[in-house]
């Protein structure tokens, strides 16, 4: 994992958050939040609920819009221009917590609904694609069915591969095995970590600290808007230098 | 006891009738049954009654009044009718009356209610707040106070002499809408076929237009070619005929109106209270589907790049019809009833001519037979073609 990190340091960050704050009326959701992320770099963002951590991702490919500071995505700033959010967007998959899968279309429609009307596939080469990344996440025998028909953990799989199908050069997932039964929980961050082997860069919020441990090239922790502190995992977890880090590992390890 | 239904094998009979009194098959079996009796009770009751009145007021029932001459005439036809025609064409007369003016109401509605409930859903804060007013208003006071207003509204409006001109092609006054008209040639009907073969047209260019998507990845904006083939057809037919021009102006001339063709004000009135009452319920049936899309759906959408329209057509509308139908259909139902407040204005409706024929020949019973009957059907008929549109957009589960 180092050895990624540090072979592309020297690169430009691929997404860069400057000072970004938001606000949902009177309360402030995000606090001047800087974030830089490399290619290939992993990170999970963690804290307590009500942080601004999932508003935080969700900024970066506008289902939120920040109105102070500045994001980029590959040097693009996403502003209000059209062509900019729709360029960004079409570089960045997302994985959310309640699958979001769209009920009225099979497995394999689901699929291809994005590479036939964004980027002009013909059917039967989306219908590949799509197979392809099925047999990725393990489950290509429910191509022909209905969202509605699969466990949770399967359809969390195929929202995983609807956003590779974009063929997208980031992943951010928001909370991806929050809404999952425990026995599922595992099938989902199994792909996710080959997913992360196969050189994805990723954001994840997540409360799965053994993922984090395990994948991330950095850790993120944030409360009440603000950036608190931002370290490689084994250095977060063993040596957490704030007393809210602290705090925030005691309650979430101890069970 | 524990012991409440014993094993089966070799009990006295006696013992077996007790347990069928305890089988959920048995009594469900047995209360439809006692039901239908009841049912068949009460209907022979009523009907022997209907019949003894009848015959102590010597009243002769059957429906041969039908082909007797009706000796009345009606302010309004779509087919030929004078006071010689029968009965029975009397209703035909108000038949075509009520759907009519239920279809116009319907499209009028639906056009209205659509734009209403987007409106209603819009972030454009004023056009949200006046979509509101407006659902409060047309959905909150009686249909039947409603058509009274359009129709005091209509009745109004000034005289033929000083009628309002609508751009030299018509005119508004207490006598109706009143607009210039081609005048009738052959090439009309042949212009009608051109446009049909023009729609069948379109729509074969549309799915032609997606397997050349799914084929190639090229996507084919079919909007312009298939207004122009729409458009198109009928204008090359025209041409065809010589382009027969001759325009039917209407004119003042004494108290009326000349030429063109004329809607009478009790049906725009009619029309306009009904449709309006019912596009506020259909505004809020359609905010209701649009809302019932959870958010997630569009934010995945725009999570792979979708665009807006695309948004609309392919994520939204196909999750938010299968909520708006069912109760859409019975909006319809409920407008196509809802005509027989024709009687209030003078419109003549199936309900209004009725009421005139069971007046004239003391038919009650088989006239509101006939009236029911005839409702009953269009209902269905519209209920069965909305429940098929249903099974199209309806969502596939386990």
């Amino acid at each position: 994992m180092s050895q990624s990190t540090s072979t592309q340091a020297a690169d430009a960050p691929i997404i860069s958050l400057h000072n970004v704050s938001k606000w949902y009326g009177q309360f402030q959701v995000l606090c001047a939040v800087d974030l830089d992320v490399r290619k290939g770099e992993r990170v999970v963002v963690c804290g307590p609920s009500g942080s601004g951590k999932s508003t935080l991702i969700r900024c970066i490919n506008r289902l939120e819009v920040h109105q102070e500071g500045r994001i980029f995505v590959k040097g693009l700033e996403m502003t209000d221009n059209v062509k900019n959010i729709d360029a960004i967007r079409r570089n960045i998959g997302m994985v959310f917590q309640n699958f979001n899968l769209f009920p009225h279309l099979t497995v394999l429609e689901n699929l291809t609904l994005g590479p036939m009307l964004t980027r002009h596939m013909k059917k039967a080469d989306a219908e590949d694609l799509a197979m392809h990344f099925l047999r990725k996440v393990r489950i290509p025998e429910q191509a022909r069915k209905y969202p509605l028909q699969l466990s949770g953990g399967q359809q969390q799989r195929v929202a995983i591969a609807r956003s590779l199908c974009m063929e997208p050069e980031i992943m951010l997932f928001d909370e991806p095995t929050s809404a999952l039964d425990p026995e599922m929980i595992k099938e989902v961050l199994d792909t996710m970590i080959e997913l992360a082997e196969s050189g994805m860069t990723m954001i994840v919020v997540t409360h799965e600290m053994g993922f984090a441990r395990t994948v991330a090239d950095n850790v993120v922790f944030m409360a009440d808007g603000r950036m608190v502190e931002s370290a490689p995992p084994e250095e977060f977890f063993g040596n957490p230098r704030e007393e809210r880090t602290r705090t925030f590992l005691d309650q979430i390890l101890k069970h | 006891m524990i012991d409440a239904t014993p094993a089966r094998d070799g009990q006295p009979s006696a013992r077996r009738s007790k347990d069928l009194l305890y089988s959920e098959g048995f009594r469900a079996a047995a209360y439809q049954i006692a039901l239908a009796a009841a049912v068949v009770f009460v209907g022979l009751f009523l009907y022997q009654n209907v019949v003894e009145n009848l015959q102590r007021q010597n009243i002769a029932t059957g429906f041969g009044f039908l082909r007797e001459v009706s000796q009345f005439e009606i302010g309004e036809t779509l087919i030929n009718y004078s006071a010689r025609d029968t009965y029975a064409r009397a209703l035909l007369v108000g038949l075509l009356n009520t759907l009519s003016v239920s279809a116009a109401g319907i499209v009028l509605a639906t056009i209205i209610g659509f734009s209403v409930g987007i409106a209603r859903v819009s972030n454009n804060w004023l056009l949200q707040r006046i979509a509101t007013g407006y659902v409060e208003i047309v959905r909150n006071v009686p249909v039947i106070l409603q058509v009274i207003f359009w129709a005091a509204v209509t009745r109004n409006l000034p005289a033929p002499r000083q009628a309002l001109e609508l751009w030299g092609l018509g005119f508004l006054s207490n006598r109706g809408l009143t607009f210039a008209t081609p005048v009738a040639d052959p090439a009309h009907g042949w212009m009608f076929l051109a446009l049909v073969a023009g729609i069948a047209l379109a729509g074969i260019g549309d799915r032609w237009a997606r397997r050349h998507r799914e084929a190639t990845g090229k996507h084919v904006d079919m909007l312009w070619p298939s207004l122009a083939v729409v458009i198109g057809l009928p204008l090359v037919v025209w041409l065809a005929f010589g382009a027969p021009h001759l325009i039917s102006f209407p004119e003042r001339k004494g108290f009326s109106f000349v030429g063109g063709y004329t809607i009478s004000p009790e049906f725009v009135a009619l029309m306009t209270g009904i449709s309006l009452y019912a596009s506020g319920f259909i505004a809020e049936i359609v905010r209701a589907g649009i809302e019932a899309t959870p958010k997630g759906q569009v934010e995945a959408a725009r999570s792979i790049a979708l665009r807006p329209r695309f948004i609309m057509r392919y994520v939204v509308l196909p999750q938010a019809l299968r909520v708006i139908v069912p109760p859409l259909t019975s909006q319809y139902v409920s407008l196509i009833k809802n005509s027989s407040i024709a009687v209030v204005v003078g419109y003549p409706d199936l309900v209004n001519i009725g009421n005139t024929v069971m007046n004239q020949t003391g038919q009650a019973v088989e006239a509101i037979a006939v009236m029911m009957t005839v409702y009953l059907i269009i209902s269905v008929v519209t209920s069965l073609l909305m429940n098929t549109y249903n099974r199209l957009v309806a969502i596939k589960e386990r």
